[in-house]
C-alpha cells in the first residue's frame, strides 16, 4: 500500500499567474511522457520484471508520483487567480469551457491521457530499455518548457524534476547490466 | 514562545525537504548498489535525523504522514489545511 505524505517532494513556488506556461506544463501531467505516464508505467512493470528490479521499478514509480503532485502544484499555482479572459488570451478557452479552473489529464495539445502512452511487453529488456527512453524524452520535454519560460522560481523547480529524469536514466540503465550479468552468469553454470 | 524562538515552517519544511530528497536518491542508487555500506550508514543517520525533523514539525503543524504513521492531536487535525499546493 501507499502512505500520503503532506508535503512535496521540492518546493514550488511561481512568480506570477501565468496560464499560458501552465497550458505547456500540463505535457508533464497528462501527456505521453509525463508523470502520471511514468508512474503507471513503472508500477504495472513490476509484476513481470525480474525480482532483482522490482525495488527500483517500485521506488522511481513512487517517486513519479511525488513529481506528478509538484506539477500539479504549478499548474494550480498559474491558473488559480486567472480571469476566464486570461485563461482564453493563454489559449485555455477551450479548456475553461469544459473545467473551469480545475486541473485534467490531458497534453499541452488538449488531448486526453491515454493508457497507450504505456509499453508492458513483458521481455525485461525491452521494457527497461522503454523506461530509458520515457526517461530521456521527458528530460528533454523539460527542458523544451524550460527554454519557453521566463518565470526564474518555477524554473527552479523543472530543473530539480529535469535532473531526477536523469538520475532514473542511470538507474535503469544499471538494472539492464544487472540483468545481463544474471543472465549470463545462469549460462555459464 | 517569543519570536525568536517560534519556529519557521518554511525553513523546517525546506530542511525535511532536504534530508529525504537525500533519502530517495540513496534509496535508488542502493536498489543498484545493495553492498555498498558507506551508502547504507548514511541512508540510516538521514532516517533518524529525517525522524527527528518531522517530530519537531508535527508538533507545531499537525501530522505529515496518513494512516498512523503521524499521532494526531485533538480534534483530529489530519484533514487541517494547508495541503502542499497550498503552503
Amino acid at each position: 500500500m501507499w502512505y500520503y505524505e503532506k508535503k512535496l517532494q521540492y518546493p514550488v513556488k511561481v512568480t506570477e499567474c501565468n496560464p499560458r506556461l501552465a497550458k505547456y506544463l500540463v505535457e508533464q501531467y497528462g501527456g505521453a511522457d509525463g508523470e502520471l505516464s511514468a508512474a503507471l508505467r513503472y508500477l504495472n512493470q513490476r509484476y513481470t520484471i525480474p525480482d532483482k528490479v522490482i525495488g527500483l521499478l517500485t521506488d522511481i514509480g513512487t517517486e513519479e508520483f511525488a513529481h506528478l503532485e509538484m506539477i500539479a502544484t504549478m499548474i494550480y499555482k498559474l491558473t488559480k487567480d486567472a480571469t476566464p479572459e486570461q485563461m482564453k488570451e493563454a489559449g485555455l478557452g477551450a479548456h475553461y469551457a469544459n473545467h473551469d479552473h480545475a486541473l485534467y489529464y490531458n497534453n499541452a495539445a488538449g488531448d486526453p491521457w491515454t493508457a497507450t502512452y504505456i509499453a508492458a511487453k513483458g521481455d525485461p529488456i525491452a521494457d527497461l530499455y522503454e523506461d530509458i527512453a520515457a526517461e530521456e524524452k521527458a528530460r528533454a520535454t523539460y527542458q523544451w518548457i524550460i527554454n519557453m519560460s521566463d518565470d526564474p522560481c518555477l524554473n527552479d523547480s523543472l530543473k530539480f524534476l529535469r535532473e531526477r529524469e536523469i538520475i532514473h536514466s542511470q538507474r535503469f540503465r544499471e538494472a539492464v547490466e544487472i540483468l545481463k550479468f544474471e543472465r549470463d552468469r545462469k549460462q555459464i553454470f | 514562545m517569543s519570536e525568536a524562538q517560534k519556529v519557521n515552517r518554511y525553513e523546517l519544511m525546506e530542511k525535511i525537504q532536504m534530508v529525504d530528497f537525500a533519502l530517495v536518491d540513496l534509496t535508488l542508487y542502493l536498489d543498484t548498489h545493495p553492498q555498498d555500506s558507506q551508502a547504507i550508514q548514511q541512508f540510516n543517520q538521514l532516517a533518524v535525523e529525517s525522524r527527528d525533523l518531522k517530530h519537531v514539525y508535527e508538533q507545531h503543524f499537525g501530522p505529515l504522514r496518513q494512516y498512523g504513521a503521524s499521532f494526531s492531536g485533538y480534534p483530529w487535525n489530519w484533514k487541517d489545511t494547508p495541503w502542499p499546493w497550498q503552503l
